[in-house]
């Protein structure tokens, strides 16, 4: 008997996986697994090589060097093992305009190879989950961008995969659409789905089991979304004035101040003091500027200031300088 | 005698009014525009001053971009009219253009021209001299922050700096209004951040900025707003008149175990308004009850879960867009 760990029991396991593309490293060794029936997010900044990452996961891309085992399956070697259980939705997921929204589904259907005694079943239960049965006779061309992603996701849906990738699936939706879409991954969630999304939108990161923050490549932070605003280093305070623009470079440049957020008209401030000095310091350091200041208050720490905070932005374009970045961040 | 209009025509008068024409940026008037028997924008009126940075919301599908593509003298008016900096959206849609920038969410870029050769085409579209050029070309590259990067293919550019391009290919011709339609999607939430910077600096310097927007933190920046819904603007001001009855009412944050669940069973309880989830946290609109947090505790409790928190939130304009949308829903059905 082997010791080695129960790989079935991981949707995904990346080992030292890389991909360049001519002298542009895009992935550089990422290692790191996924349990099934999570709802994984993948956050970074743009250029993080986010998409990279999972399109070789989804065996779209081949990997340069290293390897993807989804549910114990080697993307290398086994892909056509691999595929039938995943399902993928890349943001250039196109549907065909000119089809019915049940046309679509009976496309991919056929795509993916569902038998044909299955798919009536199948489309009407999708239809049905993600709220689109009113609209099965419309022209996809005709359903507004909430809708559509829903379609698509609806057919990435059709040959149920285990392990569903979903990338920024919600950019371009509005708020209300978008939690619609979050609803239906909820329900995937609790059918036992594995779900792999990569998201700009960090309320929609609250809502994942665990978290990986990616730059230059790497995968350099995987936590559960508590678990990262804890790791931001020092507490946040919120300051209303009646000018955040000029009062940001006043509070940035306190000693005590270690980043400045703007949260809509507010702004977020992370402080390295634990007592109310901070506040206090805040508020007159403001008022000496001539700002008026309706509130300085302690607040609960968001994803958003973990993004800026746990996430080196300096732009450092060389590929050698990523340990510098990494050393930065830990 | 001296008509109305006519105490304008003195020489003092008229300098102070260039190149405004106009009170207004932009004024529109009952506009329309249907699709065979699809009305996609309902007779609306709304007028955007000088210097405003103008945030139009609404739904997908409700009409956005149709109503810019028609302020933009692109495509042309079912019904109703649009005076853009005084020019007529129909009779002078060619002054009207030459007066805008227009940035849209596809950042229409060359991808396999470099950055110096679209910043070249875009100052050949609109004509500019060689010295303007030079001028703008050196601007545009500070504001993006591109020195270094002349040469470099636009498709190899991040989102982020492609983003701040688009920009100022919009903007080589230095327009007095720019209209942007999603200018943000899909960018990280530092690059957002940045790019709006660049969105202030321009309104500052005087500049009319007409913004759609998903990111209700964005729209927070906006000095107006107007709310569109299938075609009908539902609500219109200032960010905090937008939020309107909302801010009367009281949302509580719910922290509780299994929120989507929870989400689902609180769903047609009475005496909630609106429920719905905002990061892993649930908001619960109780509307104007007191002792309303002991009551949603006791019954998240009684239904089998577990309440972790609760307290009162000021309402974001994201509350206010939830809001909105289910209001108009329940009213259409």
């Amino acid at each position: 008997m082997s010791t080695a760990p129960q790989t079935d029991e991981l949707a995904l396991d990346v080992r030292d996986l890389r991909r360049t593309f001519k002298d542009v490293v895009a992935v550089d060794g990422v290692t790191m697994t996924v349990p099934r029936g999570e709802v994984f997010g993948l956050v970074g900044p743009d250029g993080a090589g986010k998409s990279t990452l999972i399109r070789m996961m989804a065996t779209v891309l081949a990997p340069t060097d290293g390897d993807v085992l989804v549910f114990g399956r080697s993307v290398r070697t086994e892909a056509a093992k691999v595929k039938p259980r995943i399902g993928y939705m890349s943001q250039a997921f196109s549907l065909y305009r000119d089809l019915t929204v049940r046309e679509n589904l009976e496309f991919f259907a056929e795509l993916r190879g569902v038998p044909r005694k299955d798919m009536a079943a199948r489309s009407a239960r999708l239809l049905e989950f993600s709220g689109l049965t009113e609209f099965a006779k419309r022209q996809a061309q005709f359903l507004s961008g909430g809708m559509k992603q829903k379609l698509a996701l609806a057919a990435t849906l059709i040959s149920e995969p285990d392990l569903l990738f979903l990338d920024e699936p919600t950019t371009g939706v509005d708020p209300v659409s978008r939690r619609e879409f979050w609803r239906i991954i909820s329900g995937l969630h609790s059918e036992g789905i594995t779900v792999f999304v990569a998201t700009p939108y960090m309320d929609e990161a609250e809502r994942c089991d665990e978290i990986a923050f990616m730059t230059h490549g790497r995968i350099i932070l995987r936590d559960t979304p508590a678990g990262m605003k804890n790791r931001v280093p020092g507490r946040v305070v919120e300051i209303n004035a009646s000018d955040y623009r000029a009062a940001m470079p006043i509070v940035r440049a306190l000693p005590f101040v270690s980043s400045v957020e703007v949260s809509g008209e507010y702004l977020r401030v992370l402080v390295t003091r634990d007592d109310a000095t901070a506040e206090t310091g805040l508020r007159t350091a403001l008022e000496a500027a001539g700002l008026r200041v309706d509130r300085v208050r302690p607040v609960a720490t968001d994803l958003e200031m973990a993004f800026a905070t746990l996430i080196p932005t300096a732009v450092l374009p060389h590929h050698d300088t990523t340990d510098e970045i990494l050393a930065v961040a830990e | 005698m001296r008509l109305p209009w006519q105490k304008h025509s003195t020489p003092e008068t008229r300098a102070s009014l260039e190149p405004a024409h106009n009170e207004f940026a932009i004024e529109v008037n009952g506009l329309s525009k249907t699709f065979g028997d699809f009305t996609a924008v309902n007779s609306i009126s709304l007028s955007v001053g000088h210097g405003e940075i103008f945030g139009f919301l609404g739904p997908n599908g409700s009409g956005k971009t149709t109503t810019i593509r028609m302020l933009c003298g692109v495509i042309a008016p079912s019904g109703g009219g649009a005076r853009i900096m005084g020019y007529d959206v129909v009779t002078e849609s060619e002054r009207v253009r030459e007066n805008i920038g227009y940035m849209s969410q596809k950042f229409s870029l060359f991808q396999d021209l470099t950055v110096d050769e679209n910043l070249k085409f875009y100052a050949g579209i609109y004509g500019l001299s060689d010295e303007k050029f030079a001028e703008r070309r050196e601007y545009i590259l500070t504001m993006a922050d591109l020195h270094g990067r002349e040469n470099e293919m636009a498709g190899d550019l991040s989102v982020g700096w492609k983003q701040r391009l688009a920009l100022g290919c919009a903007t080589i011709h230095e327009p007095k209004l720019i209209f942007l339609d999603e200018p943000t999607s899909g960018v990280d939430p530092t690059a957002r951040r940045q790019f709006w910077e660049l969105l202030h600096d321009l309104a500052a310097s005087g500049v009319t900025l007409f913004v759609t927007t998903h990111y209700m933190d964005e729209a927070t920046h906006c000095n107006r707003l107007a709310f569109i819904y299938r075609g009908d603007i539902i609500a219109e001001g200032t960010p905090a008149e937008v939020k309107g009855d909302l801010m009367r009412d009281t949302i509580l944050r719910v922290e509780v175990d299994r929120g989507e669940d929870a989400l689902t069973a609180l769903e047609g309880s009475p005496g909630i308004a609106e429920a719905y989830m905002q990061g892993s946290m649930l908001h619960v609109n109780v509307g104007e009850r007191t002792e309303a947090e002991a009551d949603l505790t006791g019954l998240l409790g009684g239904l089998g879960f577990t309440v972790l928190g609760v307290e009162p939130v000021e309402p974001t304009l994201e509350d206010a867009f939830v809001h909105l949308v289910t209001r108009q829903r329940e009213v259409s059905a």
